[in-house]
């Protein structure tokens, strides 16, 4: 409310005519003088919180290019950060309904979600596939039959692992978990056999887990590599207009590939773990030529 | 898995658990305790006011919401707040809302039906010659419901309230379903990283155990007292 | 707004193709109902149980009673639900926290016994008040006859207690029915549980959930209708409810 009284004293101000010209998000981020970024909690190394409760990650490094071109975009010399947790299953309501201007995270990007939420360029490709046990010796999609399957709620992987589970009739139960944190401890604890998700994020959960060499990822993908990318609202050209230049950019620049290391191939917070995954053959195209294509066979 | 117990987990992560998630939780209690009862207040006038409208609305609201589980609500509110704001202020956007904010909304409109039923009773209560009593001085309605009538009905609903109050105080544990670092929030989360469920929960479950319990009593005490006076 | 409205979003297929979001959230309603009976049939076993035993004379009794109630009555439900899910199994022997984990359906079982339990300290209050309410002299007459103490509660006070008791009781099995939606933290599919999948399945946030509160107000009515029929059926003529 406060917010509001304040932007509408800004929008008669004289001196401020261009605000007026302005539309959509950066219309607000002018007016309001914050940007609202929407972060994930434990999607490590995309965007997560460390050990000294600080949210951190590799898609927050992206996000943070983005408000830079903002402020310079609206010549702003201060310009407001507020950081606002999402879960899978908020972050696109809260996009729509706009608490959260961008959502940083590892947020699939498909065709069906642009009916609601428009994406910046992928920042980053994966498949979806499951963790388990290794004394379960579970490889393949098939050895899931009848198993007791965890995957966290509002995801692509869900919605995948419930159609699979229809299409191969394996009578699985499928449970929804609130995050990935929660779903591993379902494995963890033997609650579920199996959790389904983007393998990057399996990886790095089995990585930082108590005992990593008790857990397996699956040979088997539920789908091909599908793009992540920064969530920001639907039919506002200018604002993406804006972050896919600055993406773009970053991407193209030294400074990019640098990012990727820093996340992806460094040790990284809180425990100076280093998840050791290269660039890929794909993600080498997207650093090169950035799309935000939604379809994964455009890669 | 969980050899051993360790009872450090709790003294570690205790500033964590009590600055940041109970604090929230208490505040939350608090505000939308104060704030469901000045709502609740109005509803009960609405629903026993001879204007019939007025009635039938807020006998409407408070049968839907205590029809629907508390889960349903926060759910709603968390989605529907921000365009709810936006209608009420004229903004050209969806209102930008905090957890927090919109924690403390949804408890709000949620408590203020349990509260109306209690405030009605309240006012039901206090014998129709006092209200009489008060026109025939030639109070207007605004008096006689502000100086007769409300802090009678108050003081012997306190303890009901306070009662509810304490009910309230365990359901914002709820808000965990919206990742929200409540208590219990702060507790799962620490029980997650480190892999100390029992440890956690258990301690959530005593922490919420005594204070619950501690409260229940003195509102026992409180109940004993007010009954000797009256 | 932003929002795209799309209420035809019930008939279209759900990603579990076996049938459409309309079948998916009646799903849901089926394991509301479910899990409310259960829960219920558990909260009135250990509710009248307990509840007897705190109008017992006896101390030791009493004490046990009154400490069972304190347990379940202030501890939130989600907490109680977790120590259920996650810290019983694990303080179990291993191979029987196992087969708890194990268990088909564990999420059902695990939230209808503990909303069961939850709402049989509740329970317990109530009756303990209904008996505490009937004249003395029901019990003094019951002994005079001979019966045993059992006797007496089977034959004299707990019939009319339960009578008197029913207008709370009602609302009881209303609460018992809205408190089931707090076992989806604990992965149980239920109403509210369906509604937030297809809300994230379709996007359709609102057409979701105003479904769903339509399938609740609809499951009150039908608890509430039984539950004055009950109150009709069972009532005892000289008394109010027996006109």
């Amino acid at each position: 409310m406060k917010k509001l009284a304040l932007a509408t004293a800004l929008l008669v101000t004289p001196g401020l005519a261009s605000a007026q010209t302005l539309t959509g998000t950066l219309k607000k981020i002018k007016e309001t003088g914050t940007i609202t970024l929407g972060h994930r909690e434990s999607s490590v190394p995309f965007s997560y919180i460390d050990d000294k409760a600080k949210v951190i990650g590799y898609a927050m490094d992206i996000c943070m290019k983005i408000v830079d071109a903002v402020k310079t975009e609206l010549k702003m010399d201060k310009l407001e950060v507020k950081l606002v947790p999402v879960t899978s299953a908020t972050r696109i309501p809260l996009i729509a309904n706009g608490t959260v201007d961008l959502e940083c995270g590892s947020t699939t990007n498909n065709v069906e979600r642009q009916k609601q939420v428009a994406y910046t360029n992928t920042h980053f490709l994966t498949a979806s596939a499951f963790v388990s046990k290794k004394a379960n010796n579970l490889k393949k999609i098939d050895d899931l039959k009848g198993k007791t399957v965890v995957s966290t709620a509002g995801t692509t992987n869900i919605k995948q692992v419930v159609e699979a589970n229809a299409a191969r009739n394996l009578g699985m139960t499928v449970l929804p978990a609130k995050d990935h944190a929660e779903a591993f401890l379902l494995v963890e604890l033997d609650r579920a056999a199996a959790f389904v998700m983007d393998d990057i994020l399996l990886a790095s959960l089995v990585a930082s887990a108590r005992d990593p060499s008790l857990y397996q990822l699956s040979d088997e993908a539920f789908s091909l590599p599908e793009p992540y990318g920064i969530m920001l609202r639907k039919d506002d050209a200018p604002f993406k207009a804006l972050a896919d230049k600055a993406t773009s950019a970053f991407y193209r620049s030294a400074e990019g590939a640098q990012t990727y290391a820093k996340w992806f191939q460094s040790p990284i917070p809180p425990k100076g773990l280093n998840l050791n995954v290269p660039m890929n053959e794909k993600i080498k195209k997207i650093f090169s030529n950035p799309t935000d294509s939604p379809d994964p066979a455009a890669y | 898995m969980f050899s051993g117990f360790d009872f450090d987990v709790i003294w570690r992560s205790l500033p964590y658990l009590f600055w940041d998630g109970m604090s929230f939780t208490l505040m939350l209690t608090a505000l939308s305790a104060l704030g469901g009862l000045v709502l609740g207040t109005l509803l009960a006038l609405m629903r026993l006011s001879n204007m019939r409208v007025l009635g039938a609305i807020a006998t409407g609201y408070v049968n839907l919401m205590r029809s629907l589980p508390l889960v349903l609500v926060i759910f709603w509110f968390y989605f529907l707040v921000p365009y709810l704001g936006q209608m009420i202020t004229g903004s050209e956007r969806p209102l930008v809302v905090g957890a927090f904010s919109s924690a403390l909304i949804t408890f709000t409109l949620f408590e203020a039906a349990y509260f109306s039923e209690i405030m009605r009773a309240g006012i039901q209560s206090i014998p129709k010659g006092q209200v009489s009593a008060g026109y025939a001085l030639g109070l207007t309605y605004r008096q006689v419901t502000g100086y007769i009538v409300l802090p009678q009905a108050l003081r012997n609903m306190l303890p009901v309230i306070l009662t509810q109050t304490i009910v309230l105080f365990q359901d914002t544990s709820l808000v965990y379903v919206l990742s929200i670092t409540d208590f219990l929030g702060a507790a799962s989360k620490v029980a997650q990283r480190d892999g100390r469920l029992i440890e956690m929960y258990l301690f959530a479950a005593l922490v919420y155990f005594l204070i619950s319990f501690a409260a229940s009593r003195l509102v026992r005490a409180l109940q004993a007292k007010t009954a000797i006076i009256r | 707004m932003t929002y795209n409205w799309n209420w035809g979003i019930f008939w279209e297929m759900s990603p579990e193709a076996t049938g459409t979001y309309l079948d998916m959230l009646l799903m849901g309603l089926r394991w509301t109902i479910a899990t409310a009976l259960l829960a219920w049939v558990v909260a009135l076993f250990f509710g009248s149980i307990v509840g007897v035993m705190r109008t017992l004379p006896g101390r030791t009794v009493s004490i046990i009673a009154s400490a069972y109630v304190e347990f379940f009555r202030n501890i939130p439900l989600l907490v109680q639900l977790f120590l259920w899910y996650f810290v019983l199994p694990e303080l179990l022997p291993k191979t029987a926290g196992m087969w708890l984990k194990q268990l088909p359906n564990a999420p059902f079982w695990t939230g209808a016994i503990g909303v069961g339990l939850y709402m049989s300290a509740r329970i317990a209050e109530q009756l303990r008040a209904g008996i505490k309410s009937l004249p003395r002299g029901q019990a003094m007459a019951g002994t005079a006859l001979g019966l045993t103490t059992v006797q007496t509660y089977r034959y004299v006070l707990l019939p009319m207690a339960f009578r008197i008791i029913m207008p709370p009781l009602t609302s009881e099995a209303l609460n018992t029915v809205k408190n089931t939606s707090v076992a989806l933290t604990i992965g149980l599919m239920e109403l509210t549980a369906r509604a937030r999948a297809m809300q994230e399945f379709s996007f359709q946030v609102f057409e979701a959930f105003t479904a769903a509160t339509i399938l609740y107000l609809l499951l009150n009515a039908v608890v509430v209708f039984g539950m004055r029929r009950l109150e009709k059926s069972i009532a005892v003529p000289g008394y109010i409810a027996g006109k």
